[in-house]
C-alpha cells in the first residue's frame, strides 16, 4: 500500500470518528491567546518536563493523549521535553512515594531559573486515593511549592490543555 | 491436609520438612511458575504466621495453595527461590513487608522499601504495624550488581526517564555496545495499597482496585470483584459477564494499539506512532461514550456491572469496530511494509522459550515466546466463542509486536461475538451480605493474569489482600531479553514489554 493509498483513505473517513469538534473549537480559540502570551513570554515556546511520583498510570495516558493528533498540544507551543534542563515547567503526577521524593527534589534542581510546578490529578493535589497510606507523602506541595494544580483522575487530555491555557494567560 | 475451597482452589496445609517437597510436586506436575506466595499474619488468633503459595494446573483449571504455619517465635520458613526461581521476588516482597526470612534464600534485597528512606526493622504488612512512627533510614546503599573486566562500565537510568512513562531504575553492564547485564531497580511507585486495603470494605476496595495500574483498571477491579464474588458465593449474571468480557477487550484493544505505536515510536517511526495514537484515542472515546469512563473506571461491581450496553448501542458499537479493524489492517501494513522497521524489530530483544519458562513469564510475553498460556481459554463466554491462545515462537520484539496485533483482531471479533449474546437481563445481583472467608480471582488482562487474593474478616471488612499484576512475573524477562543487545536497542525491547510500574511496586 502506498503512502497516497493511506492519505486518501483518511481524508475519506476523516481523522476522528467522534465529534470533538465545538470542543476542538474552543481549545482553538484559547491556544491563539495562548499562542501569543508563550510567543511574547517565552519566546515562542513553553516547555515541560514530566515526573511521575507514582500515579497509576493514567494521568500519564493523557499527558501523552493532549499531545496526539488530534488535541495536538504543540501546535500552541507548549512541548513535553525529555530533560529537565530544557524545561520552563515540571508537570508532576501522583501522590509522592518515599521513594520518588528526592528523584523529584534533584529534578526540580536540575530545572534552570525561573520555573513553575504544576501539579495533575487529584493525588498530586493530596495524596488522593492514596493519602492515608505509610509510603506516600501526601501530594507533590509536600516537597515542592506548586503554582498550578490540575484536577482529575485523570483530568481529560481537553482539561489538560484548558487548565494550562488559562494558567498561562494569568 | 486437603481442603477443597470451591471448585476451582484447593489449599494444601503442610509441615515444615514437606513444604519444598510439595511446591516441587506440584510445580512439576502443574507446569506452573509461582502464580502467586504471601503470607498472613495470624499471630493474634493463631500465634503463627501462615504462607500461601500457589501454583495453577491449567489442564484441570485448578489452583493450588500449599500452606504452612510457623510460630510467631520461629520467623524463618525454608527458602523456595533456591528451587524455583518464580518464588524469589515473593520472597523478598514477604522478606520485608513481614520480617520474616526465606532461609537460605540467593538474595534478600529490598524491592519497594528503599534502604534510602525506609529504616530496618519496620514491617508495614504486618498487623501491628503503626504507620505514625516510621522515620529515618538504613542508612544503606541498594547494591546492584557488579561486573568486572576490562573495559566494563555501567550506564544508571533513570528513576526520572526521558519519555512520559512511570519510574523504576536501569543499571546497565555494558562492554562496548552489547549490554552484558541489566539489573532493574523498581519499588519508586510504591503506595502501600495492600496495606492500605485492609480494614476497607469491599466497596472500596474496588475504587482502589482500579488505581493499582490505571491502564490495566478493568482488569484489576475484575478480578478483586470475581475474588470477592466467589467469597460471598453470588454469581453476576451471564449478561453482566459478558459485558465485563467485552469492556476487558477494549481495554485490551486500546492498550495493544497503544503499543502497536510504541514499538514504531521507539524506532524513530513516527507516521505510524501517530497513525496508532489516533486509533487509541477512538477507542478511549467509545470507552468514555459507553461508560463515562476513558479508562473504563467505575463499571465493576461486587455482584456485577452498573453500565448496560443496551441494544440501541449495537450499531455503533459495530461501525466503530470496524473502522477500527480497518484502521488496524492500514496500520499492520505501514508497519510491515517497511524493510528498515523490519529490520529493527525482527531477531531483536529475544526471550527464548526455554528462558521464559524457567524464570515464571506469564501472559503476553510468555505467549510471544511459546508459552501457549491465558487464562481466557477456561472461561465463558470465552470458551462459546471459540477462543484460542495467540502465540509466536521466536520470542523477539516482532513476536511480541505479531501477539499484539493478532490478540487485538481476535478482541474485535470476540467483542462483535459478545454483542450478539447480550440479550435482556440483570446487571447485577441484589445488594450483597459480607461474611467471613477467602477466596481467589485471576483475570486475564492485556498484559496478562491479574490475580486478587481476598480474605475478609468477621465484620465483612478486608483483612488481606495479595495482588499480583502479570508485571511482578515478567520484568525479569526484559532483563533477560536484552542481554547481548545494544543499549540504544533497549528501549524498543522496553516497549515490546511494555510492563506496568505502579502494577509492579503497587
Amino acid at each position: 500500500m502506498s503512502i497516497f493509498t493511506i492519505i486518501k483513505n483518511r481524508l475519506a473517513k476523516g481523522i476522528v470518528d467522534i465529534d470533538l469538534a465545538g470542543e476542538i473549537k474552543q481549545a482553538n480559540i484559547l491556544g491563539r491567546e495562548l499562542r501569543s502570551v508563550i510567543d511574547r513570554k517565552f519566546k515562542g515556546s513553553f516547555n515541560i518536563r514530566q515526573v511521575d511520583t507514582g500515579s497509576c498510570g493514567a494521568c500519564l495516558s493523557e499527558i501523552i493523549a493532549a499531545a496526539n493528533p488530534i488535541y495536538d498540544l504543540q501546535r500552541f507551543g507548549v512541548n513535553i521535553v525529555a530533560s529537565p534542563k530544557h524545561a520552563d515547567a515540571l508537570l508532576v503526577t501522583g501522590p509522592v512515594s518515599r521513594n520518588m521524593a528526592l528523584a523529584l527534589k534533584k529534578t526540580y534542581a536540575a530545572t534552570p531559573g525561573d520555573k513553575f510546578v504544576i501539579s495533575i490529578g487529584d493525588c498530586a493535589l493530596d495524596g488522593g486515593i492514596f493519602k492515608d497510606s505509610y509510603y506516600t507523602l501526601g501530594g507533590v506541595d509536600k516537597v515542592l511549592k506548586v503554582d498550578l494544580h490540575i484536577p482529575g483522575c485523570p483530568p481529560t487530555p481537553l482539561v489538560i490543555i484548558r487548565y494550562l491555557l488559562a494558567f498561562l494567560r494569568s | 491436609m486437603i481442603n477443597t475451597k470451591n471448585k476451582e482452589e484447593s489449599y494444601l496445609t503442610v509441615k515444615h520438612a514437606d513444604f519444598i517437597p510439595t511446591c516441587l510436586a506440584l510445580h512439576k506436575l502443574c507446569h506452573s511458575p509461582v502464580m502467586l506466595m504471601f503470607a498472613e499474619d495470624k499471630r493474634e488468633t493463631r500465634s503463627c504466621y501462615r504462607l500461601n503459595t500457589a501454583f495453577y494446573a491449567s489442564g484441570k483449571q485448578h489452583w493450588y495453595y500449599v500452606c504452612l504455619d510457623f510460630p510467631a517465635g520461629d520467623q524463618d520458613f525454608p527458602s523456595l527461590a533456591k528451587e524455583i526461581y518464580s518464588a524469589s521476588l515473593f520472597e523478598r516482597e514477604i522478606w520485608e513487608m513481614f520480617g520474616i526470612r526465606p532461609e537460605g534464600s540467593p538474595d534478600l534485597r529490598k524491592l519497594r522499601l528503599h534502604e534510602e528512606v525506609w529504616p530496618e526493622n519496620s514491617f508495614p504488612l504486618r498487623k501491628d504495624f503503626k504507620a505514625g512512627e516510621i522515620a529515618g533510614s538504613t542508612g544503606k546503599d541498594y547494591s546492584f550488581i557488579k561486573g568486572e573486566g576490562e573495559g566494563l562500565f555501567e550506564v544508571p537510568v533513570g528513576p526520572v526517564h526521558a519519555g512520559i512513562i512511570g519510574p523504576g531504575h536501569f543499571r546497565f553492564s555494558a562492554a562496548g555496545e552489547p549490554i552484558i547485564n541489566l539489573e532493574i531497580r523498581l519499588g519508586f511507585t510504591h503506595r502501600g495499597v495492600e496495606k492500605m486495603l485492609e480494614g476497607k470494605d469491599l466497596t472500596s476496595g474496588v475504587k482502589i482496585s482500579e488505581c493499582v495500574a490505571g491502564d490495566s483498571a478493568f482488569a484489576h477491579s475484575w478480578a478483586f470483584c470475581q475474588a470477592a464474588e466467589k467469597l460471598l458465593d453470588i454469581s453476576p449474571s451471564p449478561k453482566a459477564i459478558l459485558i465485563r468480557a467485552l469492556f476487558l477487550e477494549l481495554e485490551r484493544l486500546y492498550n495493544h494499539v497503544n503499543d502497536i505505536g510504541g514499538i514504531a515510536m521507539d524506532v524513530g517511526f513516527t507516521f505510524a506512532s501517530a497513525f496508532a495514537s489516533i486509533m487509541k484515542e477512538n477507542i478511549q472515546q467509545l470507552n468514555a461514550s459507553l461508560s463515562g469512563s476513558r479508562f473504563l473506571k467505575g463499571i465493576n461491581l461486587i455482584g456485577g456491572v452498573s453500565k448496560n450496553i443496551a441494544a440501541s448501542q449495537k450499531d455503533m458499537l459495530h461501525a466503530k469496530l470496524n473502522s477500527f479493524s480497518s484502521d488496524l489492517d492500514e496500520l499492520e501494513k505501514i508497519l510491515f511494509e517497511n524493510a528498515s522497521f523490519m529490520n529493527r524489530v525482527e531477531n531483536t530483544g529475544i526471550l527464548w522459550k526455554k528462558t521464559a519458562e524457567d524464570i515464571g513469564i506469564i501472559g503476553l510475553a510468555g505467549r510471544a515466546s511459546g508459552i501457549a498460556f491465558d487464562l481466557r481459554q477456561f472461561i465463558e463466554p470465552y470458551q462459546g466463542a471459540g477462543f484460542t491462545p495467540i502465540t509466536r515462537d521466536s520470542g523477539d520484539v516482532l513476536a511480541r509486536l505479531n501477539v499484539r496485533i493478532l490478540e487485538s483482531k481476535q478482541s474485535l471479533h470476540l467483542i462483535a461475538a459478545f454483542l450478539e449474546k447480550i440479550k435482556t437481563g440483570d446487571l447485577s445481583v441484589t445488594p450483597f451480605v459480607p461474611k467471613e472467608g477467602f477466596a481467589a480471582g485471576a483475570v486475564e488482562g492485556w498484559r496478562g493474569p491479574v490475580i486478587y487474593w481476598l480474605k475478609l474478616n468477621s465484620n465483612g471488612k478486608i483483612e488481606r489482600c495479595k495482588i499480583v499484576d502479570a508485571s511482578f512475573h515478567n520484568w525479569e524477562g526484559l532483563a533477560y531479553a536484552v542481554k547481548g543487545e545494544i543499549i540504544p536497542d533497549f528501549p524498543l525491547c522496553n516497549k515490546s514489554f511494555d510492563l506496568s510500574y505502579p502494577g509492579n511496586d503497587l
